[in-house]
């Protein structure tokens, strides 16, 4: 599959398609920057959002915020679920906290269902899942290792992502606090996966950590920033560049979101 | 028996003679809050009798609005680093090394959050809080252990509880990002301690989720009532929206 091409025969319909597209550019930088083989498997997946959303989807709107945070709560409930179903996913010191986790995000899909229901909205579908990423991690289920990294991904992943719907759900100030209050849990479980792995419980600099597949930096591209509230905090507080890029977790565009889980939905 | 007076409490003479708020940024950049910087701050401004900084047993009045919020965050702020710097500077018989390198870490990061709320207040700061920490052992794994679990449980739920509060649509937005940045540390700092306590046995804080997975939520009333133990100086909420 050609994406240029693709997108070349397009432009005979839309001119403008270039336009469209170019605001598009971090999508497009992300996607580079994950493994070749995952970036080709997940090519229609992420070619798809990159055109819904350079196609005027409508967003804003605080249902289609919350199916967003669905869709991921739908991924990470089934790939706890499935982790505790295999047989060697899950070292058995970890199994009880797996299970906890497992539990908060089976009850995330249901409050979320519940709220979106309530708006008089349509709970998404829950999409087909590929936790293999068309291949790139087969021992996904059968690897502790390979299972951790992933569980870290999706955890450091969904803490960026509530992130940066908070400032779309304002208007909703019930909606808005309930979306705290599951970032919080996000939070903490990241915490205690990069603890389990041998990390920092927080991000230091924009560093995916040791272990952690190359095609996983397009979770942690951004994090190292230490300028907040327009001011320079390194030389204020004294306190180191890493440290200071430790202690404020950065948001990530739903777009960006959707690029990184797109690589898991069939 | 840890009772510490910070150096802000008596400043305001000097605050003024050190002019613009940037001038005001760069000392506190080279003085930090040392002893000797303690010494000179409060000698140079116990003879200005227009001292605009209420004495500390007098309430501190939070605010109104978005800095009224941005205030409370700050004082909590001044709670949490206040208590990890005199971890690390007085319980290293008490902790493992890994236990020290986490409050090391958790040391720089609340310094770095309280200093970024200072400067992002600039004038509208309240001023630094006189903490009581006699309620704590300094020399005794668990009481600091402890402590910083109520400490980061608390930070979660208060950022949780004060996000909805953050009304003003303009900059309010980015006080809200701001917040969403720091609380999710907070959560971080919060399960490394649990699991800390848990020794290593992956405890999270499972205590503050509910039924349907959500962390804790504080109104600043309830949260400021729960701190009022660590906290000398008199704070005054009633101004803070709600």
């Amino acid at each position: 599959m050609n994406i240029f091409k693709i997108i070349k025969d397009i432009e005979k319909v839309d001119g403008e398609v270039y336009d469209r597209l170019s605001s598009r550019r971090q999508a497009f930088s992300s996607f580079g920057s994950f493994g070749k083989k995952v970036a080709f498997a997940a090519a229609p997946i992420a070619l798809g959002t990159m055109f819904k959303k350079a196609y005027g989807q409508s967003s804003g709107s605080i249902a289609d915020v919350l199916n967003f945070a669905l869709t991921l709560e739908y991924l990470e409930a089934e790939f706890y679920q499935m982790g505790l179903d295999a047989s060697g996913a899950i070292a058995s010191e970890n199994r009880a906290f797996f299970t906890d986790v497992r539990d908060h995000e089976v009850a995330h899909v249901a409050f979320l269902k519940t709220a979106i229901q309530s708006m008089n909205a349509t709970p998404v579908a829950k999409p087909t899942f590929d936790f293999s990423a068309g291949g790139a991690f087969p021992d996904w289920n059968t690897n502790p290792a390979t299972y951790l990294a992933l569980s870290q991904a999706f955890e450091d992943t969904g803490v960026r992502a509530y992130k940066g719907q908070a400032g779309n759900l304002v208007s909703n100030s019930g909606v808005l606090t309930a979306a705290l209050q599951i970032h919080a849990v996000e939070a903490r479980h990241a915490a205690i996966v990069r603890r389990i792995r041998g990390l920092k419980g927080w991000i230091t600099n924009d560093e995916r950590g040791a272990g952690m597949p190359a095609a996983t930096q397009a979770i942690y591209d951004g994090e190292a920033q230490t300028t907040q509230a327009g001011v320079n905090v390194p030389s204020i507080s004294g306190v180191s560049a890493a440290q200071v890029s430790e202690a404020f977790d950065e948001p990530l565009t739903k777009q960006a979101v959707l690029d990184i889980a797109g690589l898991f939905i069939v | 028996m840890m009772k510490q007076t910070t150096p802000e409490e008596n400043e305001g003479g000097l605050m003024k003679s050190l002019g613009s708020p940037m001038q005001r940024r760069m000392f506190f950049r080279y003085a930090g809050a040392t002893a000797a910087a303690t010494t000179l701050l409060l000698t140079t401004s116990c003879d200005d009798d227009d001292d605009v900084t209420p004495p500390s047993n007098t309430a501190v009045d939070l605010g109104s609005g978005d800095v009224g919020i941005l205030n409370y965050a700050y004082a909590l702020e001044q709670l949490e680093a206040a208590f990890y710097t005199a971890v690390v500077a007085n319980s290293a018989s008490a902790l493992s090394s890994a236990e020290m390198a986490v409050m090391q870490d958790l040391k720089a990061h609340e310094v770095a959050h309280r200093e970024l709320f200072k400067a992002a207040l600039g004038t509208s700061a309240i001023p630094n809080l006189e903490v009581d920490f006699s309620s704590i052992d300094f020399k005794n794994k668990t009481s600091v252990l402890n402590a910083a679990k109520t400490f980061e449980d608390l930070g979660v739920a208060a950022y949780n509880g004060a996000g909805k509060l953050l009304t003003d649509t303009g900059a309010g937005l980015d006080y809200l990002l701001l917040a969403g940045k720091i609380v999710s540390v907070e959560a971080r700092h919060a399960a490394a301690i649990h699991d800390l306590i848990s020794n290593n046995a992956r405890a999270y804080g499972a205590a503050q989720i509910d039924a349907n997975g959500l962390d804790k939520a504080m109104a600043p009333a309830d949260v400021l009532a729960a701190a009022k133990t660590y906290i000398a100086t008199e704070i005054n909420f009633s101004n803070l929206p709600k």
